[in-house]
């Protein structure tokens, strides 16, 4: 084996781990990686003006495509500012590697300058962590890197590389195989527990399927779905699985929780079963705890242990793979009717549908609604986090699994738009949305000079209210409207913004300019921003107060 | 209810900080914890004294499996094992009281391992019955300093 340089073993284990885009931001400590990459033109590489936003468009390219997505920052405060993007990461499941510049390791624990201890950071934060001191150990960690970031429940793992090990040079060839004695993931269902399981599903007269996450990245859709039909039972879906299971099947119950439909949450009130696939019981789903499900028993499959009586108690665990234990299930289960459960949900469906008073004004959930239409419901929607989000969520029809990329567990605003940019590029030939608010596109909007310059048509739609909406619906509702820093209006003018970064940009004020707008967002080939001035005090409707039970949902419709 | 949780990890640069980092990201708490190498030295055993009912105790242990670098991770609590603990206590010992203190050391098979004119430093090693029991009797004299070590605990080997 011929020597190599820890630099030329970064870059060549990204091409064998089939890696073609990186999304990074170069500094003193990483130039020995950025030297190789000037001569590596099968790798991609997107430099954005945040190392946030790298972290988050690897994030949204690994969300949309199912691969690893890969980031790159230089030490200390490269290395920190992808912090946020990495939490998000990993509450969300999301298979990431981050690769970090570290000082030579001469120099650690010395408080050099751009110095910072980057694994002690984010322990709690990635499925693992690596700080490289020996080169011989570098191929090893990153093929294990790889390995831990996509297998089991994905998460994001860091590998922190100081100077002098990109420098060194070594002839360890990068491993064939895996040899990991202290991490085996569980994927095989225990086939008793999948039995019984079967039986008490057989028994239920009213079962609700909750889908989570884990059907997305254990690509499940279509073992739910069948698993569903032959059984006939509804699902429910989390944020994070919206388009996992059809909205426009009949058995569909849309999102549950917090601002989910009230049908969905009704059958959970009313179910005596609840079968929970790749979902962890978030106190956003589930209200109050005490009263989540009060005649039900629960299934509950996860791949992930720790997911499993952490926040509710269990009747039947299910430990593995989503994918094989739904097909499983299906197999052994009889196929019931369930048409008086089935009759009472269309009755719920029938009178309590998710709607909002049309008022002549210009309606967030309007030009959603418009985005779907013109769509034709085949748009990759990516999102920031807030009213935006919620609407985003209730007012699309979700119909294909990775075509909603949010940020979920760790709600991060500023996510969608960096987010957005990994998707297109993971998937250039679909149409990529960013669905905005005002707010959150002011936390990465430097990202405008990423998607200009290599020219990636995202279509940014800012609901702008001029406030932080959430916010602002809360202090409405709960703090007697004292709207304490939550006015955001009056700047930027987005257009302009739009236009300084040589991106089109198009403002809409009237319900009846959004579908033109739209139409011509989507006939130009770059980049658009459209400025939706949407009503000022719309709230995300309906509603579980914080701490209520889900039958509890409030509405401020008549 | 206190559990003993005995832990085989890797034995590599930083495995105690990120088990230090998930009982504190994690809300959970530590009794004691003692650490070495074990026969093998690529594996360490961390001996780890957690209160807890047990749902708390079930989210440790698998939160403790999650952990990359984590081997095995058993509960002894229930099981047969044999458990030690090691202290030194620095004891106020003058006139006739150093007497009195002998006599607990050689009851206790404790040992005297350093002397000073109004002190006696003591080691004793056993379980928690065995060290609780001489601490108190030590008590009245004045415990200037104390050290424990934290429970260290093995699985009896089963007799077949």
């Amino acid at each position: 084996m011929k020597k190599r340089t820890g630099a030329q073993i970064v870059v060549e284990a990204l091409i064998k781990e089939g890696v073609d885009t990186v999304f990074g931001y170069p500094g003193g400590a990483v130039i020995p990686i950025y030297d190789v990459l000037y001569d590596t033109p099968q790798i991609r590489h997107v430099i954005t003006r945040h190392e946030q936003a790298a972290c988050h468009a690897a994030d949204g390219y690994a969300r949309a495509t199912g691969r690893v997505g890969v980031c790159i920052a230089t030490s200390g405060p490269g290395a920190t500012n992808l912090v946020t993007g990495i939490a998000t990461a990993y509450m969300d499941s999301v298979p990431l590697v981050a690769l970090t510049g570290q000082v030579p390791t001469y120099m650690i624990g010395n408080d050099a300058f751009q110095e910072a201890n980057i694994t002690g950071i984010t322990y709690s934060i990635t499925k693992h962590n690596y700080l490289v001191k020996d080169i011989d150990e570098l191929p090893r960690v990153l093929k294990e890197a790889f390995y831990i970031a996509r297998s089991g429940r994905p998460g994001p793992v860091l590998v922190d590389l100081p100077k002098d090990i990109q420098n060194s040079s070594t002839t360890t060839a990068y491993p064939e195989k895996i040899k990991m004695r202290s991490y085996n993931p569980h994927c095989e269902g225990n086939p008793k527990q999948i039995k019984l399981a079967a039986k008490e599903i057989d028994d239920s007269e009213r079962p609700v399927i909750y889908a989570g996450g884990g059907i997305i990245s254990s690509d499940a859709s279509r073992e739910l779905y069948e698993f569903a039909h032959h059984n006939n039972i509804p699902v429910t879906t989390t944020l994070m699985a919206l388009g996992a299971f059809p909205e426009d099947d009949p058995l569909s119950l849309k999102m549950l929780g917090m601002h989910g439909t009230r049908y969905a949450n009704y059958a959970i009130c009313e179910a005596d079963l609840v079968i929970a696939v790749g979902a962890r019981f978030d106190d956003r789903i589930t209200g109050n705890i005490a009263e989540f499900a009060p005649k039900a028993k629960i299934i509950h499959i996860d791949i992930d242990p720790t997911a499993i009586s952490k926040s509710v108690r269990v009747d039947i665990p299910i430990v593995g793979d989503a994918k094989d234990i739904l097909s499983k299930l299906k197999s052994f289960t009889k196929g019931k009717k369930r048409d008086a459960w089935n009759r009472k949900i269309a009755e719920w469906k029938e009178k309590y549908p998710l709607k909002y008073e049309k008022n002549g004004k210009l309606k967030p959930q309007f030009v959603i609604e418009k985005i779907y239409e013109i769509t034709g419901g085949k748009a990759v929607i990516c999102t920031e986090v807030g009213q935006n989000q919620m609407w985003a969520a209730q007012f699309y029809c979700h119909t294909r699994p990775r075509n909603f990329i949010s940020s979920g567990g760790l709600g991060t605003m500023g996510y969608g738009f960096p987010a957005s940019i990994g998707a297109q590029i993971g998937r250039p030939e679909e149409v990529v949305f960013d669905i905005a608010g005002d707010g959150s596109f002011q936390m990465n909007i430097q990202e405008l000079a990423t998607v200009s310059k290599e020219n990636i048509p995202v279509k940014v739609a800012i609901l702008n209210n001029g406030y932080l909406g959430m916010v602002r619906q809360w202090q409405q509702l709960f703090y007697k409207r004292r709207y304490s820093q939550v006015d955001i209006s009056g700047v930027p003018d987005f257009v302009e913004v739009a236009k300084a970064y040589d991106v089109e940009g198009i403002r809409i004020e009237k319900t009846s300019d959004v579908e033109p707008a739209l139409k011509k967002a989507l006939s130009i080939k770059g980049p658009v921003v459209m400025d939706f001035r949407i009503e000022r005090e719309e709230n995300v409707y309906p509603m579980v107060p914080a701490g209520a039970a889900l039958y509890e949902m409030i509405d401020g419709l008549a | 209810m206190k559990h003993i949780i005995s832990v085989e990890v890797e034995n590599r640069f930083g495995i105690l900080a990120r088990i230090a980092s998930l009982f504190s990201a994690r809300g959970f708490n530590i009794d004691s914890l003692a650490v070495g190498e074990t026969e093998d030295p690529t594996v360490s055993r961390i001996t780890i004294v957690v209160p807890g009912d047990n749902q708390v105790i079930e989210q440790v242990i698998k939160q403790l499996r999650k952990l990359i670098d984590v081997i095995k991770v058993v509960d002894l609590t229930s099981k047969p094992t044999v458990t030690r603990e090691l202290i030194l206590a620095r004891v106020n010992a003058r006139g006739k009281d150093r007497d009195e203190i002998m006599r607990l050391v050689e009851i206790f098979r404790a040992r005297i391992v350093d002397v000073h004119p109004e002190s006696l430093t003591l080691e004793v090693t056993g379980d928690e019955e065995k060290i609780n029991g001489i601490l108190t009797l030590l008590k009245p004299f004045g415990i200037k300093k104390l050290v424990r070590t934290g429970k260290v605990a093995l699985l009896r080997e089963i007799k077949s």
